[in-house]
C-alpha cells in the first residue's frame, strides 16, 4: 500500500478512472491469496449444492435438504460478496447527483400547460364536466355494490339466535345425551343442542360448557333460581371479548379462563368476569332434568352469544 | 457523448472492435437504444454502509417468498370441504380434517422437499417483516424520509402494512387449530366495528363464523391480490431509489450534490448477488433446522377447542398484547354496543400507530420549517429529538409485544395474572416515558464524545533490533468507518433571501431545530 491515505479517500468519478489509477485496484492486499480462500468458499458451495443433489436422489431425512442447499448458498454467497468486496475495484467512487428540479422556465412553462389546458378542457365545458363527473361518481359506487354485498349474506337473526331451544337435550361432541348422574361434582364437558351437527355453524355457535357444582358454592342470581339442577351450570363456550372458546376450567377458583387473552369468569356466580378484558357475562343457557334424568335446555341463552358488536344491545 | 449522425460504416467498425458481445450490443443498440443509458447504469454508483442493506434483506426475502409460495400453490388446496385424513402421520389419521388442512399436513409429509419450502416460506415471511421493521427504523433514524424522499417511506410504511398482513392470511391457510383461534379473532375484531361490523364480518367470511368461504378467499387474497400489490410498489420503491440515487452518510468528499461508493457493475451487483445467496441459504438453513408452526401438532382447526399459550406470528404480537391489557370497556347505549374493548386496540391502535409513521414526514416539516432537500443523512446523536420520538415509539411497540406473552409470564415468574397484567399496563407507559430523556441524553453524550461512532485504529507493537518495544497506530484503511468524518455545524438559521435559486419562493428565515 504505497498510497497515501488521502489518495485513497478521495473519490474519483468511475467514467475517467485510468486502469493504473489506486481506486482501481482492489483491497485485499494480497490478491492472489484472497482470491484461493475465495475459490475454496465457492467450491465449498458447490459440494453443498451436489449434496443437496445426491440427498434427493436418495429421498434423505427432510432436514439435509435446507442443510445442504443452505450451506451451500451461504458459501456460494459469502464468496461472491467477497469477490466484490476485496478483488474488484476498491474506490470509492464519485458520481453526480442532478437537480430533480427543471429550470424556472420549464416549471413555468409546464405549470401554464397544466393550468391553460385543464382550463380550457375542464373549466370552458362546466355541462360536460358535471355530467362526466357525475357518471364517473356513480359508476364508482355502483361498482362497489357486487364487490361488497354480493360476498356474504345479511346478518339478520343469525348472530342472536343459536340451536339451542326449549326443550333441546345437551349431548357431548359423539352426539350422547348426557345425564344427571354423568358428571361427578367439579366434573366439566362441552355440549350441544341434540342435531347440532345438522346447522352449518353449529359447531361454533352452540358450543356451551356443562360444569357441575357443589350447590353450596353457587350463587343464585335473580331470576335464574331454577336454571342450575343439581349444581350443573351451563353457559356459551365463545368468550364475550373475542369469541375464543373459554377451555380452561379452573377448578379450585370455580373460574373459566379464555385462552387467548385471560378473560375470567366466575362460573358459580352468573359467569360473571372477574378479569381480563371481557366486559359481559359468558351468556348462560338454564337447564332442567326431565323425567328420565337427562339434562335439557329449559329455554336458548338468555343473550346473545360471542364478541359484541353494534346492534347487540 | 456518442456521434449522433454517422454513416452505417462507421458504426459497424466500432461494434466489430469489441468482438461479438459488441456486435449484439451494437445491434441491440441500433433497436433500442440501449448504449447510452446501459453506460450510465453500469456506472450508477451505489453509497456503501452496512445498514443500507437492511431493504436489501427484504427484497430478497420477498424474493423467496415468491419463489418457495409458487412451489407450495402446486399442492395445498383452498377448501374447507371436510375429508378424511389417510396420510403417512399417524397421530391424525382417520381424523375428520378440512382439504385445506390435510393438504398442508400432505405438502409437509408427502412431497419432497415440501417441508423444506413450507418452514422456509415462514421464516422468509417473519424474516421479510423484521428486515422492514429495521430498515424503516433505519429510514426515521437517519432522517432519509426527508425532502425529496417522503413519497418513498410513504411506500416504504404501506409496504410493511400490506407485509404484516399478508402475513396473517398466510398463516392462516393451513386451517389449524391455532390459526383457525386467530380467524376467529379477526372475525370478531371485524364485527367490533361501529354501525357496519357485523355487515363487514358477513360480507368477508361469506356469513357467520366459520362458514366455508374464508380459506378460498384468503388463498386468493395471499397468493394473487396483496402479493401483486407488494411487487408492484416494490417496484416503485426501487424506481425511486434509482431516480433519486441513494442517500449517504456525510464524510470526506461527500457533499448534497453527489454519491460517492461502489459502481453498479461489477461491484454493487456482484455484492449484492453474494447477499441474495447468503439471504437465501441462512433461510434454507433455518427452515431445515429450526422448526416453525407444527401445524401437525396443533392439529386441525375445531371451533369447540382450544390449546394453552396461543400466540401469533411475532408482527401480530404488539395487538394481541394490546387486546389483552386493555380495559374490559363497553359503550352501551340507546339499544347499541360499540365493543370499545376490541374496536380500540385492535383497530383504533394500529390506525394510530400507522398514521404517525405516515404523517411523520409532514409532523417534521411542521416543527423544523426544514424543506430544503437533503441527500446526506443525519447521525441519530445529531438529532435527539427525534431520535428519542422514535425510542419511544419503539419501546411502547416492544411493551405492548411483551404483553402478548402475560400467561407465559407470569408462569415463569410465578406471578398473579393479576399482578402481571397490571404490570403490563403500567409498563406500556412508564417505560416509554423514561426512554424519552434517556435516549435525549444517550444521544447529547455522544455529540459530546470525540471518538464517537468512530471504529478504533490498531495498535501495532514493534520490537526493534536492540529489544525496545515501541507502540504506533496503525495505518488507517479504506472501510475502517468514519475516521474523518467531523461532525458538519447544523446551521441554527439559513437566510433564504440570500438563495438566488428558483425554488426559495417561501423566502423567509428557516430554522433548522437541533
Amino acid at each position: 500500500m504505497s498510497n497515501t491515505h488521502d489518495e485513497q479517500r478521495t473519490p474519483v468519478a468511475i467514467t475517467t478512472a485510468t486502469a493504473d489509477d489506486p481506486h482501481m485496484q482492489p483491497l485485499a492486499r494480497n490478491p492472489e491469496r484472497t482470491e484461493r480462500i475465495i475459490a475454496l468458499m465457492m467450491l465449498v458451495g458447490l459440494v453443498g449444492f451436489i449434496g443437496f443433489g445426491i440427498a434427493y436422489w436418495y429421498n434423505a431425512d427432510a432436514w439435509v435438504y435446507g442443510a445442504t442447499i443452505g450451506a451451500g448458498a451461504v458459501f456460494l454467497g459469502v464468496g461472491i460478496t467477497a469477490w466484490g468486496k476485496y478483488l474488484m475495484p476498491k474506490g470509492p467512487f464519485v458520481e453526480e447527483r442532478h437537480d430533480m428540479a427543471g429550470t424556472a422556465e420549464e416549471r413555468e412553462a409546464f405549470a401554464a400547460a397544466v393550468v391553460q389546458r385543464g382550463g380550457g378542457v375542464l373549466g370552458r365545458r362546466k355541462l360536460l364536466l358535471g355530467t362526466a363527473g357525475a357518471g364517473l361518481g356513480v359508476f364508482g359506487a355502483v361498482s362497489l355494490f357486487p364487490l361488497i354485498r354480493s360476498l356474504g349474506p345479511l346478518p339478520g337473526k343469525t348472530l342472536t339466535e343459536t340451536d339451542w331451544k326449549k326443550g333441546s337435550y345437551l349431548v357431548d361432541q359423539t352426539g350422547r345425551p348426557i345425564k344427571t348422574s354423568d358428571i361427578a361434582v367439579g366434573g366439566v364437558v362441552t355440549v350441544f343442542p341434540k342435531g347440532y351437527q345438522d346447522t352449518e355453524n353449529g359447531q361454533a355457535v352452540d358450543q356451551t360448557i356443562l360444569i357441575r357444582l357443589s350447590t353450596v358454592d353457587l350463587t343464585t342470581r335473580k331470576g335464574r333460581e331454577n336454571w342450575s339442577p343439581a349444581g350443573y351450570v351451563a353457559y356459551s363456550k365463545l368468550c364475550t371479548h373475542l369469541g375464543c372458546p373459554v377451555g380452561l376450567y379452573e377448578q379450585q377458583l370455580q373460574l373459566l379462563v379464555c385462552p387467548c387473552h385471560q378473560s375470567m369468569f366466575n362460573v358459580a356466580d352468573g359467569g360473571y368476569p372477574t378479569f381480563g378484558p371481557a366486559p359481559r357475562p359468558l351468556p348462560q343457557l338454564p337447564l332442567y332434568v326431565d323425567g328420565r334424568g337427562y339434562l335439557r335446555a329449559r329455554a336458548g341463552f338468555d343473550q346473545p352469544v360471542g364478541p359484541g358488536y353494534w346492534e347487540r344491545s | 457523448m456518442t456521434t449522433t449522425a454517422s454513416t452505417p460504416s462507421s458504426k459497424e467498425t466500432k461494434k466489430e472492435a469489441f468482438g461479438p458481445v459488441g456486435k449484439i450490443l451494437g445491434e441491440l443498440d441500433d433497436r433500442l437504444g440501449v448504449a447510452k443509458g446501459g453506460r450510465s447504469l453500469m456506472d450508477k454508483i451505489f453509497p456503501d454502509h452496512w445498514s443500507f442493506m437492511l431493504g436489501e434483506i427484504a427484497l430478497y426475502s420477498f424474493v423467496i417468498l415468491l419463489a418457495t409460495g409458487v412451489f407450495l400453490t402446486l399442492f395445498y388446496v383452498p377448501s374447507q370441504t371436510i375429508v378424511v385424513y389417510h396420510g403417512s402421520y399417524a397421530p391424525l389419521r382417520g381424523q375428520h380434517v378440512t382439504q385445506a388442512f390435510a393438504s398442508s399436513i400432505d405438502l409437509s409429509f408427502e412431497v419432497r422437499c415440501g417441508m423444506l419450502m413450507r418452514q422456509m416460506h415462514h421464516w422468509a415471511c417473519d424474516i421479510f417483516v423484521g428486515a422492514i421493521v429495521i430498515h424503516m427504523a433505519r429510514v426515521f433514524f437517519t432522517g432519509a424520509f426527508r425532502k425529496p424522499r417522503e413519497l418513498n417511506y410513504t411506500i416504504g410504511v404501506i409496504l410493511l402494512i400490506l407485509a404484516i398482513g399478508n402475513g396473517f392470511v398466510g398463516y392462516s391457510l393451513p386451517d389449524d387449530l391455532v390459526s383457525g383461534t386467530g380467524l376467529r379473532i379477526a372475525f370478531s375484531i371485524t364485527e367490533s366495528v361501529p354501525v357496519v361490523g357485523s355487515y363487514l364480518a358477513f360480507f368477508l367470511f361469506g356469513g357467520n363464523f366459520p362458514g366455508t368461504a374464508i380459506i378460498p378467499r384468503f388463498f386468493i387474497i395471499h397468493v394473487l391480490i396483496i402479493p401483486l400489490i407488494i411487487l408492484g410498489l416494490v417496484s416503485a420503491h426501487l424506481f425511486l431509489l434509482v431516480r433519486q440515487k441513494h442517500t449517504q452518510f456525510p464524510g470526506k468528499g461527500r457533499t448534497e450534490k453527489n454519491v460517492v461508493g461502489a459502481p453498479m457493475i461489477p461491484v454493487f451487483a456482484a455484492k449484492a448477488t453474494g447477499f441474495l445467496f447468503i439471504v437465501m441459504g441462512v433461510t434454507a438453513l433455518l427452515g431445515a433446522l429450526a422448526q416453525i408452526n407444527p401445524i401437525w401438532l396443533f392439529g386441525p382447526y375445531d371451533a369447540s377447542r382450544i390449546s394453552y399459550a396461543v400466540q401469533p406470528d411475532w408482527y401480530m404480537g404488539w395487538l394481541d398484547g394490546a387486546l389483552r391489557i386493555w380495559p374490559a370497556w363497553q359503550l352501551q347505549a340507546f339499544g347499541h354496543n360499540i365493543p370499545l374493548e376490541v374496536f380500540l386496540p385492535a383497530a383504533v391502535l394500529p390506525g394510530v400507530v400507522f398514521g404517525i409513521c405516515l404523517a411523520w414526514p409532514a409532523l417534521e416539516r411542521v416543527v423544523t420549517k426544514d424543506n430544503a432537500i437533503h441527500n446526506l443523512l443525519d447521525f441519530p446523536r445529531n438529532r435527539p429529538r427525534r431520535t428519542a420520538a422514535g425510542a419511544v415509539m419503539l419501546s411502547f411497540l416492544m411493551m405492548l409485544f411483551i404483553a402478548s406473552s402475560t400467561d407465559v409470564l407470569a408462569n415463569y415468574f410465578k406471578i398473579s395474572l393479576n399482578l402481571m397484567l397490571w404490570s403490563m399496563r403500567i409498563l406500556v407507559f412508564l417505560i416509554p416515558i423514561i426512554t424519552y430523556p434517556i435516549a435525549l441524553l444517550i444521544c447529547k453524550e455522544l455529540q459530546n464524545s470525540p471518538e464517537g461512532g468512530k471504529r478504533k485504529r490498531a495498535n501495532v507493537v514493534l520490537r526493534s533490533a536492540e529489544g525496545a518495544y515501541t507502540t504506533v497506530q496503525a495505518e488507517s484503511r479504506p472501510g475502517d468507518g468514519h475516521e474523518e468524518l467531523a461532525a458538519e455545524p447544523v446551521p441554527t438559521f439559513i437566510d433564504l433571501d440570500e438563495d438566488d435559486g428558483a425554488e426559495s419562493a417561501d423566502g423567509g428565515v428557516r430554522r433548522v431545530e437541533r
